[in-house]
């Protein structure tokens, strides 16, 4: 009964039991973080905006994203993702979300942040509807935990178009 | 030679009776294994409930060896979501980020086109030959939560079977043979 297996067993089953409840207690805490971020994106230049000759039309643009994140980090918080997408309709399709550019923010004293840049990937449609297409901009973040459940959310900015010419 | 015969000495000195119950409660462990696994299939919705990460495409938010707990359920897929796909020529699957979603009008059929957080390009050179998107049927789960280094005990088992067989048997030899 008190041979050494039996106690090397029950040190090892008590670590793994303790060590499960504190993450699911850090993870549970993360629930009483109300985040209160804030976004902002201008898009400064429409670079240019030409249709591949699949038929497909693509767009490249200059933007300054500004955004303050800060309040998403908690102790649990390993890393924030987050992204840029363009959301629009078509006759073909009723959502189409392309993203547009995307950022790791390690800690929190990087997550207040103003960056000027053009579309990291490429703004491509299925078909050829983008001409004078008002469209959406949406900051998504993904909050990765040090351990237990992931957070997502987003703000949505309205009002973008794209002009009514190929240039 | 001394060691095997005396385990063969140990078995034919088991009554029988000691050794049913050791052989029922070796099969309860397994059978309890299976029903916890199955159970969490329907919970999740999920083929495979869990996934270990296997490649640093999605560092620094999932390394090699981290678990990742999967969901599936009737929300449609969206930009951000990270989901486990397998494409047909490939048998491992694959968790990365959904970068791109066309959601068909007419039919609900989506287009996904994903990405691994540490990679420089999109997946496509992944899909099969000629593939640019990925559609619900290619996709085995979407990934909800996150637990960090579990992971490993299952690489270095797969990497080193030896060491899978040498654990497996001496578990076995320890489930049948101690007597308490």
């Amino acid at each position: 009964m008190h041979s050494f297996g039996y106690r090397a067993n029950a040190l090892v089953t008590f670590g793994v039991t303790i060590l499960a409840v504190m993450c699911a207690m850090a993870s549970i805490s993360d629930n009483l973080n109300i985040p209160s971020p804030t976004a902002h994106v201008q898009v400064m230049n429409v670079n240019w905006f030409q249709k591949q000759p699949n038929g497909n039309d693509e767009v490249s643009l200059t933007m300054n994203v500004s955004a303050d994140l800060q309040s998403m980090f908690t102790w649990n918080t390993k890393q924030v993702f987050v992204f840029l997408t363009a959301e629009y309709e078509t006759p073909q399709n009723s959502l189409n979300q392309v993203s547009l550019w995307d950022a790791i923010i390690p800690s929190k004293e990087r997550a207040k942040f103003w960056i000027h840049t053009t579309n990291k990937y490429r703004l491509t449609d299925q078909g050829s509807n983008l001409r004078g297409k008002e469209f959406n901009l949406t900051l998504h973040w993904h909050v990765m935990p040090k351990t237990g459940k992931m957070f997502a959310d987003k703000i949505v900015m309205t009002g973008y178009q794209l002009p009514e010419n190929y240039r | 030679m001394g060691l095997f015969e005396e385990t063969m000495e140990s078995i034919k000195s088991l009554p029988i009776r000691d050794f049913l119950t050791q052989a029922i409660n070796f099969g309860m462990i397994v059978v309890s294994a299976l029903m916890i696994y199955r159970s969490l299939m329907i919970i999740t919705g999920s083929e495979s409930p869990v996934v270990v990460v296997l490649s640093g495409s999605m560092e620094p938010g999932f390394a090699r060896g981290d678990i990742l707990l999967l969901h599936m359920n009737k929300d449609r897929i969206r930009a951000g979501d990270i989901v486990v796909f397998k494409v047909n020529r490939r048998e491992i699957p694959i968790v990365h980020r959904v970068i791109q979603v066309h959601e068909r009008r007419d039919t609900g059929v989506v287009d996904v086109l994903t990405k691994g957080d540490n990679n420089p390009g999109d997946d496509r050179p992944f899909y099969a030959h000629r593939q640019l998107w990925l559609q619900q049927n290619h996709i085995v789960g979407r990934a909800v939560g996150f637990v960090p280094y579990l992971g490993w005990a299952t690489i270095l088992l797969n990497e080193n079977p030896v060491i899978k067989y040498i654990l497996i048997g001496t578990l076995g030899c320890v489930i049948i043979f101690t007597k308490d």
